[in-house]
Formats: structure tokens, sequence, C-alpha cells
């Protein structure tokens, strides 16, 4: 098969065009590991250089080892076997070459054997391997695992695990549902207790824990005699005898990844940072940096889904023609392209302010000194990425899943067959809207940033740029941004939380639209294809914006006044 | 204790991926309209000693190439992949080599790495397709060979046992080091370029102290017995074929379809 990163000319435009130069001399400290490492780069180019190498080996992995195994291991899926995980023979294999390949620190310092690569490299690599196989959630998750223990662990205890997850010899997963809660995550029951020389215990039951059988876990656990989350810790948990794998779940997608029940049985593990910090913290990092990876997770599903879609059209032959040739076949067709490139652009620049965020928080940790300096910037660049982590995991999951099912619509009944790959991204894709926080939770998390102002603090910066070039277009993406301002006024100023809630969703999707419209406006700078890309982006957010705004503006929002009478709540 | 491993590497031109303009007009391949590639059975052979390498702690993988200075990028892909060590055997004298010089002078480099355990080869080459230079490489430096290995299963302190793929099934086989092996590619799926090395190495250069040259005399070799001097291969002729398929004829799955198939390819004497 192909390079997925070759292959891709979406990512290499972005990877050529995008502005990372932020990025890198944050990720770098200003390159302080010059001389340090034969492997650290010398000034930002260099830098651009090595993650463009990097990326085209998860490329090579991907499109010739991953993407061609990916139904078998779909097929064959997980087994529990004496009490312990069975990945399917594709899974193992692909693993070992990313272990082999030094990918699985990806983002990781140096000095515990990490590439040090910026979560925007991570987020395209994520994308790639997400591509060739969504149930592989073994890499980004292990990602997001070991950034937290690099952030919020003690040193020892970062030199103690972090060497292995970059080498891949342990694996890892996060250790946070019970069954009875999911969403509620303030409601986690299974308790951690201290004996008496102070080492602590875990015990009780944990749920729909992807990877479980990782050798590293991050457990939130209920630490402290007070209930909601400030009673809960996060451990390390390292596997022993202590803990259970009850069972692997029946899944609908993502067979090839195990998703299991876990039992603890006072099992030893260490506590993580401070107590009570668990769940308000370090476990909302780690969400966060979660629903980034999921975006991408979305985003590489509906590529593939796509791929397949196109190549099918262009194969099929229906009354003397192939049906790409048919409006509405080619209409769903482009629709499915500007909408992945619209995710694309969203994750890319989401994994951007993450990047600016993080570096400079790390950058205030490591020059104390700097930290005033710095401090308004953090603080603005938080609240960005606030907005923007939420908005791209609800945008991505939900495209994702319309994608997956618009391809199997084009390829009609033979889309519906297991022996067509479409089936499987459309069952893969149905879980990204879910974990991590369904999309309903998304639109809870995204919607200050909406209705508070820093949605329009953040177009109003895009709108400084020059967007000459796209013409009148530009005109009609400055009209939306007023009916959202508009429109979010409207529902401030009526003071009623219900109502409040009752409109978040489509207050989000308005922003989400008009922030991808200046994204793609940018991008259009750069080629005549992808401002074609905007102008299609653009005619059809100015719809839906105007679609929500007269729902809004105009209706009366009788659902609010007879749901209770249609599904008698 | 480890083992020296030595792996012999080439740099061909991408035969898989033919085009027309492949070959010149005097029936030379147009190395100029293909991409230059690490020799694919090579690249098992590499993955095969980083194994054994893996096994035997201490071990050390030198991986050895033949050829103009621009083979310097399969020696940094070995690098990549994690070879302790690569030289580029590159010298105008050696030009015009046919077998029999090429495994001269391979042998002599060998024996300038030192004590050797082990040698890989590939079983051939995409672009000669002979497979003899592993052969007579082991030949010329006087050691047991095993030819066509899928698997080497073990390795010990002074031997090692192999599975060669024969007609039919598998042959197990032990020798003493030193011993020369060339692998298929039915053994363990190449490892990719590791992240870390590639970034390391990504701008070193033949001549480098990490990529070094070695010449002829620097490998002691005969004038006389390298290059087109000591070649006693004379090529006649070389004839492009181009294959066409004129017409495209569907022949039924059926037993009526087949035997009608035969007879025409025994009437047009294809068979018989």
């Amino acid at each position: 098969m192909a390079n997925f990163l070759h292959d891709n000319e979406d990512i290499l435009f972005h990877l050529e065009h995008m502005d990372m130069d932020r990025v890198i001399t944050l990720k770098e400290l200003e390159f302080a590991d010059r001389g340090k490492y034969p492997h650290a780069p010398n000034d930002i180019d260099d830098a651009r250089d090595s993650y463009k190498k990097v990326l085209e080996i998860v490329g090579e992995i991907c499109g010739d080892y991953l993407a061609p195994q990916a139904a078998e291991i779909d097929k064959e899926g997980v087994k529990l076997i004496n009490g312990e995980v069975q990945y399917a023979k594709g899974t193992a294999e692909v693993l070992d070459l990313f272990a082999k390949a030094d990918l699985m620190g990806f983002a990781l310092p140096r000095k515990y054997g990490g590439l040090n690569f910026p979560t925007l490299m991570t987020s395209i690599a994520a994308e790639m391997v997400m591509r060739a196989d969504g149930s592989f959630l073994n890499f980004g998750l292990q990602q997001d695992i070991a950034e937290t223990i690099n952030k919020f662990a003690s040193e020892e205890q970062k030199m103690k695990y972090l060497p292995k997850l970059c080498t891949g010899e342990h694996g890892s997963s996060m250790i946070l549902t019970e069954p009875d809660a999911g969403s509620d995550l303030p409601a986690v029951a299974l308790r951690a207790y201290q004996d008496e020389s102070g080492q602590w215990y875990l015990h009780g039951v944990k749920r729909f824990i992807t990877n479980g059988c990782g050798e590293i876990g991050l457990v939130l656990a209920r630490s402290e005699d007070k209930t909601g989350a400030r009673g809960l810790s996060q451990f390390i948990y390292k596997r022993d005898s202590k803990m259970v794998i009850r069972r692997l779940e029946d899944k609908l997608g993502i067979h090839g990844s195990p998703t299991c029940e876990l039992q603890f049985n006072d099992a030893p593990c260490e506590l993580m940072g401070e107590r009570g910090r668990g769940l308000t913290e370090y476990t909302m990092w780690l969400m966060n940096s979660a629903r980034l990876g999921i975006g991408a997770q979305a985003v590489g599903i509906a590529e593939a889904a796509y791929r397949e879609a196109a190549k099918y059209a262009s194969e099929r032959e229906q009354f003397g023609k192939s049906i790409d040739t048919m409006v509405p076949v080619y209409e769903m067709l482009t629709d499915m392209k500007v909408s992945i490139e619209a995710g694309r652009t969203l994750l890319y620049e989401t994994a951007r302010v993450v990047d600016i965020k993080e570096g400079l928080e790390h950058m205030a940790e490591v020059y104390p000194e700097r930290a005033a300096e710095l401090k308004s910037d953090m603080k603005l660049y938080r609240k960005l990425a606030g907005l923007l982590t939420p908005m791209v995991k609800a945008y991505a999951t939900e495209m994702c899943n319309k994608v997956a099912y618009d391809a199997i619509q084009i390829h009609g009944g033979t889309g519906y067959m297991r022996e067509f790959n479409v089936e499987r991204h459309a069952r893969d894709a149905r879980i990204t809207n879910i974990y991590e926080g369904t999309t309903q939770l998304q639109i809870v998390a995204a919607s200050p940033g909406v209705t508070s102002g820093t949605a329009k603090m953040l177009i109003d910066e895009y709108d400084q740029e020059d967007n000459s070039h796209m013409g009148e277009t530009l005109a009609l993406v400055r009209e939306a941004k007023e009916k959202l301002y508009a429109t979010v006024e409207l529902v401030n100023s009526a003071k009623n939380k219900v109502y409040s809630d009752y409109h978040s969703q489509r207050l989000v999707e308005m922003a989400t639209a008009i922030i991808q419209s200046y994204l793609m406006m940018r991008d259009g700078k750069h080629s005549d294809r992808k401002k074609k890309v905007a102008e299609l982006h653009i005619e059809k957010a100015c719809s839906l914006v105007e679609h929500h705004r007269h729902f809004i503006a105009e209706g009366r929002a009788v659902l609010l006044d007879h749901y209770k009478e249609i599904i008698g709540v | 204790m480890g083992l020296n491993l030595v792996v012999l590497v080439k740099q061909v031109p991408d035969t898989q991926n033919i085009t027309g303009e492949a070959m010149k007009e005097d029936g030379t391949v147009n190395r100029g309209a293909l991409p230059a590639i690490f020799n694919p059975e090579d690249l098992y052979a590499l993955e095969a000693a980083l194994r054994v390498k893996e096994a035997a702690p201490g071990s050390k993988v030198h991986v050895l190439t033949m050829g103009p200075p621009s083979a310097e990028q399969v020696l940094k892909e070995s690098l990549y992949r994690g070879a302790d060590s690569v030289a580029l055997i590159t010298d105008r004298k050696f030009a015009g080599a046919d077998t029999l010089a090429t495994s001269y002078a391979l042998k002599c480099a060998i024996e300038t790495t030192g004590k050797y355990d082990i040698v890989f080869c590939g079983r051939q080459a995409i672009d000669g397709d002979t497979a003899q230079v592993g052969p007579q490489t082991a030949e010329k430096l006087g050691i047991n060979q095993i030819t066509c290995v899928d698997h080497i299963e073990q390795t010990d302190e002074d031997s090692l046992i192999a599975r060669r793929s024969i007609e039919g099934g598998f042959e197990v086989v032990k020798s003493a080091y030193p011993v020369l092996v060339t692998m298929t590619d039915e053994g363990h799926v190449p490892r990719t370029s590791s992240a870390i090395k590639v970034m390391t190495y990504k701008n070193k250069k033949a001549g480098d102290p990490e990529i070094p040259m070695w010449s002829i005399e620097h490998i002691g070799a005969d004038f006389e017995a390298c290059g087109l001097k000591g070649s006693p291969t004379k090529v006649k002729e070389i004839e492009s074929v181009v294959l066409k398929a004129q017409e495209l004829q569907m022949i039924e799955n059926s037993d009526e379809g087949l035997s009608n198939l035969m007879h025409s390819l025994i009437a047009d004497h294809t068979l018989g």
C-alpha cells in the first residue's frame, strides 16, 4: 500500500504551510537540548525536517503494515485467556513495529527516551494510525497517559515509569469509569486507602477500561472521606496479581481494542500528585488530551471511509456511467471531503493552541523568573484550549459518523456487507462521539467559551488577518459572525439556564462553523484548491448559521413547554 | 559474549516498479529512470542480524555495501534500523565488477572488519537476480554457508541453527561459526527506521566518521582481481523484451473451459 503521509495531500499541505515557529520554540525550550542529544534539533527548520521524517515512518507502518491487517484484526478481535488479554496477531505485530521504531514516547522529553514532539505532530500521527485501523488505540492512549505522568508525577515516578512507556515495553490504560460513574465521574466509588506504613491500595471495580491489560494504569479513586470530585485522587498502578481482568466487553466496533472490566483486590499503587485533585486537575487534563486524540481518531476514520467511498464511486457503473458523475453522489463525496478538511484544520489549530498553552506553562515552570511575563498569554491560551478542545471533539466525531454513514450509502447494498471496509469504519466511528465524553458533554464544556466571549475574541482576532483573496466570500463570513454574536447576546439576555442549555449545541455549532471558515480562508491563501474548499464550506456554514439563528431568534422554544407531555417524563 | 555480525547489502534499481524507460537501447538498465532502493531481501538479512543481536547482548552489527557514493543511502537506512557501524566500499577501480570480482572485494572488506561470526546477506538482488554473491563470498572466505534461510532459530556462543526453505518443506541446519547465511523474504518482517536514529543520522554523508569510505587499498584487495579486470563474465547481448497483452480472452471457469485452454496452448506450442 501507500505511505499514509505521502498519499495524503492535505496533511502534507498543512505540514508545509502551518505556522509552527512558536510551538517549536516553546517545545524545545529555545533549543535547550541542542548538543545534549544527537537527535535534538538545531533550529526550527531542523525540527520541521525531523517531524516530517518521523511522520514518514508512522505513515509507512500505517500504510504497509497496519491498514492491510485491519480487517483481519477486526474479525479476529481480542481474547481473554486465563485472565490475560491476547491481542489480534496484526495488533501485536504492529505494536512491536511501533516500539522498535521508538515511536511510543512521541511527546515525552528526551531524557526519558521520548521524541519531545509537540501535540500537533502527535495529532497527525494519530490521525494516520486511525485511518489505518480505528481500533489501534495503543499509540494514542500511551501518549495521553505518559504525558499526564510527565506533567503531574514526581521526578522519581517519572524516572521509574516513563522510560518503559517510551520503549513500548509497558502498555498503559486510563482507569476512570465505573458501572455507576460514566459521564458522572465525581460519583467514582473505587476506594483507595493507606496502611500504617503509608502504602496506598486500591479496592473496587472499574468498567469499560480501554486496554485495561496495560502494565501501567492511571486510576481515579476515592481516597478522601468526602463526596464528589474533591474526594478523588489519581494513582499510578503497576500490574500485579492483585488486579483481575474479569471480562472483555463484546462491542459494536473497535474490535482490536480490549475493553476490560477490572477488579482491584487491595492492589498496591502510588499516589500521583496531590490528594483530592485527581479529577479536578489531573483527570481533566488527561481527558482533554484524550479528547484531542479522539478528534484525531475521528478525522482518521473519516479519511479512510471517504477514500473507500470515492474509490468505489469511481469504479461502480450504473446506467452506463460511473456513479461519481451523478449529482447526489458527487455532492455527498464533496461534502465528505470538505467536512474532513474542515475537521483537520480545526484539529491542527486546536493542537497548536494546546501546544502553546503547554509550552508556556512548561516555560514558566522551568524559568520561574519569567512566569509573570508569560502570565497573560498563559491565561489566554488556557481559555482558547478550553474552548477549542471540546469543540473539535464534538465536530470531528459527529462528522466522522456522518462520513462513515454516507460511505455506506454510496456503496449501496454492497456497503452493508462485511467484506467491504465501510461497515467496519461505521462501527468504529460510532464510539468516537461517546467515549472521552459524549458530544453532549463536549457541548457543555465548549458552551461557556461561546457565550462568555472567548469565541468572539478568537473570531475577531482571525478577522484581523488579510483575507482579501476570498473576495465576496469574506463578507458572507463576516455576516455570519455578526449573526452569531447577536444570537449569543439574545440567549444570554434571557438569563435562563434551561433556555441557554437548550440552545447551547446550536450556538457551539454556529461558532464552530465560523471558526472553521476563518481557518479555511487562511489555508486558501496558499492554494487555489484550498480557496475553493473554503468557498464550499462557507456556503454551507452560512446556511447552517442562518438556520440556527432563525430557530433561536424567531422560534418560541416550544419543546421546553411540551416535552413532558410528549415523552412522558 | 556478543557476536560479531556482518551484513552485506546492496542498493538496487527498483525493478518491481518498471516503467517503459527502464531499459536503454543497448539493453542495459537505465538507472536514472528507476528509483534506487534497499535490495528487499537484504532488509530481511539486516532484520535477522538485528534479532540475533537482541538475543545475544553485546553483539555488534556491521553493515557493508559496495557501490558509488550514492549508495550511502542504504547505509544510512541501516543505521536508522539499528546497525552499529557501516562502511561504503567505493573505488573507481571496483567499477564493472561481475559476481566473482564483487565477492572478492566483499571478502576483503569482511576480513577488514576483524573477527566475524556470522555474515548475513539477502538471497539475491532484484537487479541481477544471480544469487551468486553470497555463496561465492563464503567460498572465498573459506567458511560454511547456509543458503535460502528464512529463520535463524537459535544462536549459541559457537554455532547457530537456521531453517532453510526447501521444496515441499524445511531443512534445519546447524553450523559452527564463522558462517555465511543468505536470507529469503519469508522471515521476520523487517523493522522500519527508528525515529531517534533517523534524527541522529539524517544529515550524515559518506565520508563522515559514521559512514566511512573504504578504498581498494583500505581493504587490501588485489587490483587485478577487482572491477572489470577481475571479471571474467562477458555479456554477449542483452535483449529488452517487453511483454504486451495483445487481446483479452475470457476462459470459462469449468472443466470444459480449462480443457479448451489446454488444447489451444498445446496447439500454438506454448506448451509441449
